[in-house]
């Protein structure tokens, strides 16, 4: 035996409590091992495989750049279009993948949850981080685009590592809220996809933050992929970052995040019994 | 002596059951329905919770399971044995009570969980070891010897959706076998794959009985119950009936004479089919046709079956042309004999609207013990009209006047008949030859 033995206490406190770290960590060859079987399984079975996470940004935004670049002639803060898009919906993408996947994640498990008990946050958990294989192919994608239009990143791109993973944190939390009133509520699975859509133009993704007005700015940094999308622009791009922005979208990010995994945390020992 | 590895105090646990099943007939209703139930949904929050009824599927459920001890939980159908596993295993919380662990637990609730069709053979041992709560070095360890246990070393790197069920089954169960947690709770995991492979898991299962480890067993196999556990606890509805030696406690189980404590009640709980027509009641009858709820082993077994056509069917249906089918299981499903009014013997439902059914098994047929009967009506093959499963429970007593000089035993089959005995003198025949032989 390679551990200490642990004691377990089990009643009927419903839920809520401390989160024990020790079990987490005795876990994370799960976390793994589910992390790669979302992604192992993925594009099983389509013609094109993993090209899908090339084509759905690749895609949307020649659409965006034909509609909103072109024929409505959308401002884009002085870089080509397809470059400014292709920056939003990148992160854009990946937040709204992430989040929509671990929405529907503990639902999908419902045979594991009712079958065998491992701590159940690794569930989301694992669907934000198989979402993030798709974001660094799509990455890739950036790299040649720039290279197209003869734009050399800026060094300032180191950045995006931080960036990238308040993005990720954002996107497990309100995941994981989400996740967990789909059980209750099966209302949550269709509001999803509608849901994304209206914070994706809540967003600066397909247009630039300056065309909205001053005064609103404020209640517009509170959207927390707000600041994380146009740090993402200023990170590639040597722009200079808005921080009071990005600082209070990091913030909401940060305690939405909290709020959601508080409220799975409540949740998720009667998941059972009620997915 | 050391504290109990599991210690179970006062375990209780809770289901609520919504109201009367209000089920739309038609899409009208059934699209108001789906209109209205926001709304019932917010009115119920108001405290109009008497909609709701109670159901108590553990009660007060106290045990402690020593440091390598072997204990086994039976019951029948129903009794919620597995519900006091997943609650041990934290797969849902108790309402009420409280348990102690002192080591890792693993369960093996039920084999094949977490398996992925499309992952190869390999990738499904490590994920669902890591599932079961192993870490990947004992994985590693132990591949081996899992897949030589499951015997598919041949195609490990197969997906396994392209396996055979009996070969999908053998992994699987070879993963969770492998487990190597202080407690190991194990639910009916002997009925997988073909008879051979099921003797090799009672063998696994013997060693992991016997190598010291905390295991706490539930099944219906009394056989296997018997040899596996020392120890035994009998619930009934919920609550311990019984606990001590397993020996003593599985007696009481299967022995003879609880039966009449229980009503033999027609219950149409699980109950399929179009429902034009319906069984409405089902009963096992003395010889003056008194209902009883249990029958001696060496009478008649009288089965009355109530069969009407419900009142919204059309006008005009009646019962003619369909076919009525007793399945009588034994207590834990296991179909054993099949009776139908198509037989040669049977009878042609009358050209009405209601019948009554009298069904004759010339005893002695079954061993004393519970069984139940499944009901079916219908056309076989085309339409189901109404099929209940367990629909009557009933007990079969020991014989009035016995045949043989021991006790019938369900160990030693389930169906009891007299045979005619013959007997020949072969080798005062064959002698002489063999002398000249020689």
């Amino acid at each position: 035996m390679e551990r200490a033995v642990p004691w377990v206490v089990i009643d009927a406190a419903t839920g809520g409590g401390v989160v024990n770290l020790r079990e987490l960590w005795h876990y994370r060859d799960l976390l793994y091992f589910l992390t790669w079987r979302d992604i192992a399984v993925r594009y099983k079975q389509t013609a094109l495989g993993v090209l899908w996470a090339i084509l759905q940004p690749l895609l949307s935004m020649v659409v965006f750049t034909i509609f909103l670049g072109r024929l409505a002639g959308v401002p884009s803060d002085g870089v080509p279009y397809p470059i400014f898009c292709y920056l939003g919906l990148l992160p854009w993408m990946y937040f709204s993948g992430a989040v929509a996947r671990s929405g529907a994640s503990v639902v999908g498990s419902a045979n594991l949850l009712t079958r065998v008990y491992f701590p159940r946050v690794l569930v989301p958990l694992s669907a934000t981080l198989s979402a993030l294989v798709d974001f660094a192919i799509a990455f890739a994608v950036l790299g040649c685009l720039m290279g197209w239009y003869g734009i050399r990143p800026a060094l300032s791109v180191v950045l995006l590592v931080p960036v990238a993973a308040l993005t990720a944190v954002a996107a497990t939390g309100i995941g994981m809220w989400l996740a967990a009133l789909n059980v209750r509520y099966r209302d949550v699975q269709y509001a999803i996809p509608f849901l994304m859509q209206l914070w994706m133009f809540a967003t600066p993704v397909v247009y630039p933050t300056s065309i909205v007005p001053e005064r609103w700015r404020p209640l517009f940094a509170l959207n927390p992929m707000t600041g994380i999308i146009e740090a993402y622009r200023a990170a590639v791009l040597g722009r200079p970052l808005d921080w009071s922005t990005l600082g209070v979208s990091a913030l909401s990010a940060v305690l939405l995040a909290a709020v959601g995994a508080w409220q799975f945390h409540r949740m998720e020992r009667t998941f059972a019994d009620v997915v | 002596m050391s504290a109990p590895v599991l210690r179970v105090q006062g375990l209780g646990k809770r289901y609520r059951i919504g109201g009367p099943a209000q089920r739309p007939g038609h899409l009208r209703e059934a699209l108001v329905d789906m209109v209205a139930s926001p709304f019932r949904r917010l009115a119920a929050k108001r405290g109009t919770r008497a909609a709701q009824e109670e159901f108590w599927a553990l009660r007060d459920v106290s045990f402690d399971v020593e440091q390598g001890e072997v204990l086994g939980i039976i019951g029948r159908n129903g009794a919620d044995k597995s519900t006091a596993l997943k609650i041990i295993s934290r797969i849902t919380p108790p309402t009420t009570g409280r348990i102690e662990l002192r080591g890792r637990v693993g369960s093996l609730l039920e084999v094949g969980t977490g398996f992925h069709g499309d992952l190869t053979g390999r990738e499904n041992v490590y994920l669902t070891g890591t599932i079961l709560g192993m870490r990947r070095p004992e994985i590693d360890r132990k591949f081996d010897e899992i897949i030589a246990f499951a015997g598919v070393e041949a195609f490990i790197d197969t997906p396994v959706k392209r396996y055979s069920s009996g070969m999908y089954m053998r992994l699987a169960f070879a993963v969770a076998a492998h487990l190597a947690t202080e407690i190991l709770l194990v639910d009916e995991v002997m009925a997988v794959g073909d008879l051979e492979f099921q003797k090799k898991c009672l063998g696994k299962m013997d060693e992991v009985a016997r190598g010291g480890r905390t295991v706490v067993f539930v099944s219906h196999n009394m056989a296997a119950m018997r040899r596996l556990c020392e120890r035994g606890l009998l619930l009934e509805r919920g609550r311990v009936a019984a606990a001590g030696p397993m020996a003593a406690v599985s007696d009481l189980y299967v022995r003879p004479g609880r039966e009449q404590e229980e009503g033999a009640r027609f219950n149409p709980r699980d109950r399929r089919g179009t429902g034009w027509a319906r069984v409405t009641n089902m009963r096992i009858l003395d010889e003056d046709k008194e209902p009883v709820a249990a029958r001696p082993c060496d009478a008649d077994l009288l089965v009355e079956v109530t069969i009407e056509v419900a009142g919204g069917a059309a006008a005009g249906s009646s019962l003619r042309g369909l076919v009525v089918e007793l399945v009588v299981c034994s207590d834990d499903g296991q179909p054993l004999l099949s009776l139908m009014n198509v037989d040669d013997t049977g009878v042609a439902l009358p050209d009405s609207r209601a019948c009554r059914v009298l069904v004759r098994l010339p005893g002695p047929t079954l061993v004393p013990g519970r069984y139940g009967i499944n009901v079916f009506v219908g056309i076989p093959f085309l339409q189901h009209v109404d099929e209940i499963s367990e629909a009557l429970a009933f007990g079969v007593l020991p014989p009035v006047e016995p045949w043989r000089p021991y006790d019938l035993h369900p160990s030693r089959g389930l169906i009891c008949r007299k045979a005619e005995w013959s007997c020949s003198d072969v080798l005062s025949r064959a002698a002489p030859a063999a002398r000249e032989a020689s």
